[in-house]
């Protein structure tokens, strides 16, 4: 198999017993990002230099016995996590230029493992979109079909995950940004229990909501990722002291006696026939492995898209009020400092931000707060409550990522509720908190992948990875590749 | 209800947006729309429901008072488009 083919075990065993080099690797993906990269747009930055440098240290560090198990393989870095030195745009006009002066948490645990950065990937702007066609620089391209979207917001890392450019990449889910293009491009992608992973070091969008993930091809691979960058943060207060566990050794466990639930609310008309087929033949697999399926109910499903609306762009509206062109970015000209943050955001942001901009700051003003922004988080209270009932009766939850394969580039686009409708199936674990994964679970028609959404309790992301893992172990989709 | 041309003015000048025409009457349409689509949060009885402004137990999260070092001035001003004798230089604010 050539190398870009491997998984990022095989490439950390392949390191770990000499057959390859951490620089062979690298260059084998550089190689490949320089050919593809720009027919899919999945790299915004790529960082040649830093990936080769970082090589030789962690082929150094091989020889000398002192590699962690994620020592020397390349993965990509969404760009809303800062590394210093390297810019970081979210995707948008008003960070361009901007060169952080610190690493993000997750960036400091990659390379204290020895992990090999190849670069920054797309995102929409300010991670706010399901289609990555929010980037201020140009849309990424689905490797499976680029006339179609990879999801989004964390699109790049998907789509260069999917086409083989990066082993692994790091994404973030604010309402599924990582499950979602996951799904659409046919890889494993984990959204981590709010307060897994720190925050430290990822330009904001919705503080409440926002969690940086793993995209990978394999469950045994998001396992090993997860393990390098979960645990507490002394930088973030919402990073949770509960102990990291080692993920990868809970991956054997058989599903005997595993229950699953099958939430009514998410097996609906307007959901795509070859999707729910193909989740509920998913389900079936699972059974053969010993799982218990029955039906839940998550009565309070249809709310979540209107509260995640409410309360996500209130947030962002706040996190947002920093770029006025004072401390970093460009900054418009003007006679007056008012005049220059109008002038300032309104040139350096893109249609999406300032949408959800208004519709927050509209939330949150006098007159509106209570009837919106704080009947919002009542109704999370009762959607949390929806999940914390559930989970009595059952160990996993088990429905569509998406209620559609991948879509065509532009045929959302001006259409802000058609395109936040893709969110449907994962907004609602978002506002809850808890761990889901998608995994690929075959494809449609057109050739395009399908995805499985596993969600479980807080804090329960080992028995999400032992369920997809199993689910790979007996399945061969994950294997599939896109030709490019 | 449709939000009016006045609101969305208000709403950009409260966000300090400087919006065109278009924008603003692009955004009235659209915003309108979701608003209209989150108004079914309104018929939700939540009398007796309390709000969640966070998933997690933790609340007020202090750190220890002790001095730490912190990141350099200048690297910290390296990114601003203007700077003067260690300070980031804004257009005037009292007119």
């Amino acid at each position: 198999m050539e190398l870009h083919g491997l998984s990022v075990t095989e490439a950390a065993a392949k390191l770990r017993s000499g057959e390859t080099t951490s620089v062979a690797l690298t260059e084998a993906m550089l190689k490949r990002i320089e050919a593809h990269n720009p027919a899919l747009n999945a790299f915004l930055t790529v960082t040649a230099d830093l990936a080769l440098e970082l090589a030789k240290q962690a082929d150094a560090r091989i020889k000398a016995g002192t590699a962690s198990p994620l020592t020397g393989v390349p993965i990509a870095i969404k760009d809303v996590i800062c590394i210093k030195g390297v810019q970081a745009t979210a995707g948008s006009l008003i960070l361009k230029g901007y060169r952080p002066p610190y690493n993000a948490t997750v960036v400091e645990k990659l390379l204290a493992a020895g992990v090999v950065i190849l670069g920054k990937t797309n995102t929409d702007e300010f991670a706010m979109g399901s289609s990555t066609e929010n980037s201020a620089y140009g849309p990424t391209r689905n490797p499976w079909d680029t006339s179609r979207v990879p999801g989004g917001s964390s699109g790049g890392s998907a789509a260069a995950v999917a086409a083989r450019l990066a082993f692994g990449a790091l994404g973030t889910d604010t309402g599924g940004s990582v499950r979602q293009p996951a799904s659409l491009c046919g890889v494993v992608g984990l959204k981590p229990s709010y307060g897994r992973v720190s925050r430290y070091g990822l330009i904001a969008f919705a503080s409440s909501l926002d969690q940086i993930g793993v995209i990978a091809r394999t469950a045994d691979d998001a396992a090993l990722l997860l393990e390098a960058i979960a645990g507490h943060d002394p930088n973030d207060g919402t990073s949770m002291p509960t102990p990291v566990p080692n993920y990868r050794s809970e991956l054997s466990g058989d599903l005997k006696g595993l229950r699953i639930g099958l939430p009514k609310e998410y097996f609906i008309s307007g959901v795509q026939t070859e999707v729910s087929d193909a989740v509920r033949a998913a389900v079936k697999v699972l059974e053969s492995l010993g799982a218990a399926v029955r039906e839940v109910s998550l009565p309070n499903t249809d709310l979540a898209l209107s509260t995640y609306y409410i309360i996500a762009p209130a947030e962002a509206s706040a996190n947002l009020a920093r770029f006025d062109g004072v401390r970093y970015g460009p900054r418009a000209d003007a006679d007056s400092m008012w005049d220059e943050y109008r002038k300032t955001r309104g040139a350096g942001f893109g249609p999406e931000v300032k949408r959800r901009i208004m519709l927050g700051t509209y939330a949150l003003s006098t007159g509106y707060y209570d009837a919106y922004y704080l009947q919002a988080q009542k109704v999370r209270t009762l959607i949390k409550g929806d999940f914390d009932t559930a989970f009595k009766d059952v160990d996993v939850i088990a429905c569509p990522t998406s209620p559609h394969t991948a879509f065509k580039i532009g045929e959302k686009v001006n259409d802000p509720l058609a395109m936040y409708l893709e969110d449907v199936f994962t907004l609602p674990g978002s506002l809850a908190g808890i761990a889901g994964v998608s995994v690929n679970c075959g494809f449609d028609g057109n050739g395009l992948p399908i995805g499985l959404q596993l969600l479980s309790p807080a804090f329960t992301e080992e028995r999400l990875l032992r369920v997809a893992h199993q689910y790979q172990q007996a399945t061969e989709w994950h294997k599939r590749s896109p030709k490019i | 209800m449709p939000l009016t041309l006045e609101e969305v003015q208000h709403i950009a000048e409260l966000a300090k947006l400087e919006l065109t025409e278009e924008e603003q009457a692009q955004f009235r349409e659209q915003l309108s729309a979701v608003l209209d689509y989150a108004a079914q949060l309104r018929a939700v009885d939540t009398s007796a429901i309390p709000p969640t402004a966070t998933v997690l137990p933790l609340r007020t999260v202090l750190r220890d008072d002790v001095v730490k070092p912190s990141l350099r001035r200048e690297d910290l001003l390296a990114n601003a488009p203007e700077q003067e004798a260690g300070c980031f230089r804004v257009p005037a604010v009292l007119e």
